[in-house]
């Protein structure tokens, strides 16, 4: 058996396989669709999944997000990311 | 909600294709009178209401049944369902599919696989399903699914009769290489009330099996995504079933009426309207089944002034007709409703009957019997 997924610092996440983020216009929300599951993001939320491409790492990703927020501080912003993307990770929607 | 505002749109579409199957699962959610293939819609009319199922707002579609995979027409419905934006999910016994009809199904767009087992062993898993070699043509289609790169999940329906492998059913899951897995106890209504003395779990088991699912959720975290339905015969309040009638799901039988959920049609005193007639926004927005217990108008004491009755939405309308013959009562498993006391005396009486023969779910033993509410055995 392989090992619960730990995102660190150089993990370069991405989506994965059929987990879809996908925008819904009639309710003017993004979304990931996994299997009979349907998370409704917020501005936050999607503005993390939207990096999340596996090339970009959990460093870029929060540089990109402090670049996009210059009123936050970065230790708050990284630990926010951190948090939400390894719960996303245990609920088997992103790959770490 | 005010009565007339417009419902916010659904989900999720479950399309039940057929209730023809290979299996004759004693729990199956079908109704007792099972729908012939000569009433299932055509193509055509599948086609239409899948569109406008995306189109009232729909982002993902169940496949299933019966067995799905029986109609010849299920890669031509999944390519629709993609092409319309539509998340597609296949609900599968897993033994009537090869990999080449996999591929194709992949091909027109399928994301995802749930697989039913009726056990972690064949022995027990092909009693319970009722045919022979089942199980074993189920491990072969799951690997087939993992092969062509698709998504899957394992489901358990779980009962008195197979809950001493529940260990073995989480492995079995890990094994196959499913992201999620179900571990459904079964809900009693249609088959499943007919087969309840042969189905409920002791309170003995109970205790293990949510010790067995706390442990593993720790052990299997990031591995293994574990659903876990309660039973709730044994529950202080009710399930929110379907997140509330009307509020997220509806469910289209293989004629295509259109349910609010897909045991709904046990209701004998409402009346259903079919997607061939009316279309799929009306039916969600105006029917008069889906407005019959949507939001907390309909409620009486002691559901009107709970302080759940927008968490649990008044629990189960199916369950409250099955067992009381009035489907606007409290949900029983509620131990605020006046009949909690009987359901629990039910459930710890039935749940040490001895030597129950399993009414198996087929045409033949479905289409002789009646839908009519069980009765609930007086206490004393």
């Amino acid at each position: 058996m392989t090992a619960r997924p730990v995102l660190a610092s150089d993990s370069a996440p991405r989506l994965a396989p059929h987990t879809r983020l996908r925008h819904d216009a009639m309710r003017g929300v993004w979304t990931v669709q996994a299997p009979e599951r349907t998370f409704m993001l917020d501005d936050t939320a999607h503005a993390v999944l939207a990096h999340c491409d596996g090339a970009t790492t959990l460093n870029g990703i929060v540089d990109r997000l402090c670049d996009a927020f210059p009123g936050a501080p970065r230790a708050t912003i990284a630990a926010d990311v951190a948090a939400m993307l390894q719960d996303l990770a245990d609920k088997g929607v992103i790959l770490a | 909600m005010s009565s007339a505002a417009l419902p916010e749109p659904p989900l999720a579409v479950l399309a039940e294709l057929t209730h023809r199957c290979p299996l004759q699962c004693p729990y199956c959610s079908n109704p007792l009178e099972l729908e012939k293939v000569g009433e299932e819609m055509d193509t055509a009319d599948w086609r239409r209401a899948i569109r406008q199922a995306a189109q009232i707002g729909c982002l993902q579609i169940h496949f299933s049944g019966g067995e799905p995979t029986v109609r010849q027409d299920l890669e031509v419905l999944v390519a629709e369902a993609t092409q319309a934006g539509l998340y597609t999910n296949l609900i599968t016994s897993g033994v009537s599919c090869d990999r080449a009809r996999l591929d194709r199904l992949a091909a027109a767009g399928l994301e995802h696989v749930q697989i039913s087992f009726q056990d972690s062993t064949a022995e027990i898993g092909d009693r319970i399903g009722g045919a022979a070699g089942a199980h074993a043509k189920k491990l072969v289609f799951a690997r087939h699914v993992r092969d062509a790169g698709l998504a899957l999940t394992a489901n358990f329906v779980v009962h008195r009769q197979n809950l001493h492998h529940l260990d073995a059913m989480l492995e079995l899951a890990v094994e196959l290489g499913a992201g999620r897995v179900e571990i459904a106890n079964v809900q009693y209504y249609g088959w499943a009330l007919k087969n309840r003395a042969a189905l409920m779990p002791t309170r003995e088991q109970l205790a293990q099996m949510v010790e067995t699912i706390e442990t593993a959720r720790i052990r299997l975290k990031g591995l293994l995504a574990i659903d876990f339905v309660t039973p709730d015969y044994y529950a202080k309040r009710p399930k929110a079933c379907m997140g509330g009638w009307g509020r997220r799901f509806l469910n289209i039988s293989p004629s295509g009426n259109v349910l609010p959920c897909h045991a709904a049609e046990t209701i004998t005193s409402l009346a259903f309207d079919n997607v061939r007639e009316r279309s799929l926004q009306d039916i969600w927005q105006n029917s008069d089944a889906f407005r019959a217990f949507r939001g907390t108008d309909w409620m009486p004491e002691p559901c009107r002034t709970c302080d759940r009755k927008e968490v649990d939405w008044g629990g189960c309308r199916c369950q409250a007709f099955a067992l009381t013959g009035d489907a606007r009562q409290t949900d029983p498993a509620c131990a605020l409703s006046d009949s909690h006391d009987m359901l629990v005396s039910v459930a710890d009486g039935e749940a040490h009957a001895r030597d129950v023969r399993f009414l198996y779910r087929n045409y033949k033993n479905g289409a002789r019997r009646q839908v009519r509410p069980a009765a609930v055995p007086q206490p004393g």
